[in-house]
């Protein structure tokens, strides 16, 4: 592989080409399916080209079951990708990933007390909220333990504000905690809930209505801008706390902004799609390894990678064993894990922790 | 006469931790335009010091007021970070970049302040820094493959482009360095010090920089303060560094001699 970081990057370039490719993914997870649709019908029913006849077979399909599935799986992979990459800047670890603070596990907790013992404890719920119930359950869940997370890692009385270590701590506490308690609410559910806990602990973007995509989108959207925004104190964060501080960096805020966004961002992914793997390590890893780390290209990138790759995956997930369809997060692994060693490989001499 | 926008004064300032007392209650001014050393055996608080100076580490007690305007503490009028990084640069002693961030890029870091109000020459200032520390080859290189002393060099370049051109309405430039010539051979001892000097002298920065070795500190300082155990044993100018006091402080016997130059110069 060329040496891609003896390149000079420049934010436009990784705008060019990853909007390029996440266009070419969309045409190629657009035709794919139960039900295939030619790029000739596809360009048709989006008004590029006429010919196709308002009202046909492929224009109901693509509009009211491809579209907005294509446009959650863009919001749910441009959402992990730029958390995962904000995380990373955020502890200053290649390893971190947005499900250290909670988020992931929390949405999964209350997910599962939602599919277990609401129908048994609140049988109201699910009638006063409507199929929103595990939706509204999920976001509340992850926004409850970050906080819970980001409270246990005050330490005001060294003056230090929020400590980056003992949020990794905790969160990986908490995270066992939420994991434990998954574990004895499957011990607790019958057959069918053990199923439907396993489909959301998988993810899948079948969920697609127009109404939460509108939502899910409008969030990661704004996320997506705000964390644009912190690319260069980011960069500064990278030489330390105590370093960027000197340089001017509000460090605490840009601590709590940058939680806060992951916060929304993936809860509200995670809330529609259940859980989602690997998007959020893989793809700011991968933007590092090809074209460097100052975060101006590493996030943008990172929400374009992201997006890209669980298109692709979502589109083998529709029609390798169709009309079944397989669960995303065992394909977003599929997808990205040989992705991500083939660049481990060209890039070996270069890692380091 | 002292000009008042023009110095780090501390009143008082002291730091303990638990019952310890860090750095004992600390009267002090410095002036900018000078080279000042803080010196003393390891463990004296030196660093500490420092770390006040630069806000880094809050005092536990005292004023600390740069260019006549409160530092600590909340009083009214008195800086926020973005503002002191403007015209003050810390030079940190060892510390290590995450991800691997090119040479240049680490030193374009230093402009971060500035990224609202660019300079005219705002392209340029990264190169020339890297020039002036020599580490202008280096350039395209990642940081953390770099030896320990390149990488202080780094960072002294960042430090330098994050001070590069004046600020008048804020007065004077400071750059406080933490041993900065602690991991470089003897030619680049003396280049760094030259450098910071020549800011010094020529542009009227304010350097106050933690030393170890007190012949650098006799050539290239005009002010020192001795720290042992935390409490100031002297200050003032380098003839301080008197045999008795050297003896007192570091328990070394030494010998005051002279470079060919007429230039004091300490045998140890």
């Amino acid at each position: 592989m060329p040496n891609l970081q003896g390149f000079a990057w420049q934010p436009w370039h990784v705008w060019l080409i990853g909007s390029a490719l996440l266009i070419a993914s969309l045409l190629f997870a657009g035709s794919r399916g139960a039900y295939a649709i030619s790029w000739g019908e596809l360009l048709g029913a989006v008004g590029v080209s006429g010919g196709s006849e308002a009202g046909s077979a492929s224009q109901l399909v693509f509009f009211n079951i491809r579209l907005p599935r294509l446009l959650l799986g863009v919001a749910a992979g441009a959402g992990l990708g730029i958390a995962g990459a904000l995380m990373q800047g955020l502890f200053r670890n290649p390893l971190a990933d947005p499900g250290l603070i909670g988020v992931s596990s929390g949405a999964a907790l209350a997910a599962g007390i939602t599919i277990v013992l609401a129908a048994s404890f609140m049988p109201d719920l699910p009638r006063k909220l409507g199929s929103w119930t595990l939706v509204v359950m999920a976001f509340a869940g992850g926004l409850a333990v970050t906080s819970l997370i980001y409270a246990l890692a005050q330490n005001s009385s060294a003056g230090v504000g929020t400590s980056m270590a003992l949020m990794l701590l905790a969160g990986v506490a908490v995270n066992a905690l939420a994991g434990a308690g998954l574990g004895f609410l499957s011990f607790l559910a019958t057959d069918e809930q053990l199923r439907s806990l396993q489909f959301w602990l998988l993810g899948s973007l079948g969920g697609a209505r127009w109404s939460a995509v509108i939502l899910v989108s409008c969030t990661v959207l704004v996320s997506c801008i705000a964390a644009l925004l912190l690319a260069k104190p980011l960069n500064a964060l990278a030489l330390g706390e105590a370093q960027a501080s000197m340089l001017g960096v509000e460090v605490e805020r840009l601590k709590r902004i940058s939680i806060v966004i992951t916060a929304l961002a993936v809860g509200s992914v995670t809330a529609t799609t259940g859980i989602i793997g690997f998007i959020g390590l893989v793809a700011p890893h991968a933007m590092r390894l090809m074209v460097g780390s100052d975060h101006r290209l590493v996030l943008p990138g990172s929400a374009l990678l992201g997006a890209t790759l669980v298109l692709l995956a979502d589109a083998v997930a529709r029609t390798i064993a169709k009309p079944a369809e397989l669960p995303l997060g065992v394909l977003t692994a599929f997808v990205g894990v040989p992705f991500f060693l083939l660049l481990l490989r060209a890039q070996r001499s270069r890692i380091m922790l | 006469m002292i000009d008042a926008t023009h110095t780090i004064e501390a009143r008082g300032l002291s730091m303990r931790v638990g019952s310890q007392t860090i750095v004992a209650p600390l009267d002090m001014t410095w002036q900018a335009g000078q080279v000042s050393a803080i010196l003393g055996p390891n463990g004296a608080g030196k660093s500490s010091l420092l770390s006040m100076l630069s806000l880094e580490r809050r005092a536990d007690a005292g004023a600390l007021s740069i260019n006549s305007r409160p530092a600590n503490g909340h009083q009214t009028g008195s800086y926020k970070s973005a503002e002191l990084a403007k015209f003050r640069a810390v030079m940190p002693q060892a510390s290590q970049v995450a991800f691997d961030f090119k040479v240049s890029e680490v030193v374009e870091l230093g402009r971060y302040p500035h990224r609202l109000q660019p300079s005219a020459d705002e392209t340029l200032i990264a190169a020339r820094a890297m020039d002036l520390t020599q580490v202008d080859q280096l350039a395209h290189r990642a940081f953390n493959t770099l030896s320990g002393g390149e990488k202080a060099r780094v960072h002294l370049a960042r430090c330098l482009a994050q001070i590069w051109e004046p600020m008048p309405s804020l007065g004077s430039r400071w750059l406080l360095l933490d041993e900065p010539t602690a991991s470089l051979d003897l030619s680049h001892q003396q280049a760094v010090m030259q450098t910071v000097r020549r800011w010094a002298l020529d542009q009227g920065v304010g350097v106050i920089a933690v030393l170890h070795d007190l012949n650098l500190a006799l050539r290239f300082a005009d002010q020192v303060v001795v720290l042992q155990a935390g409490r100031c044993v002297a200050s003032g100018p380098t003839s301080k560094l008197a045999p008795a006091l050297i003896a007192q402080v570091w328990g070394v016997d030494c010998r005051l001699t002279q470079r060919a130059d007429g230039s004091p110069y300490l045998m140890l």
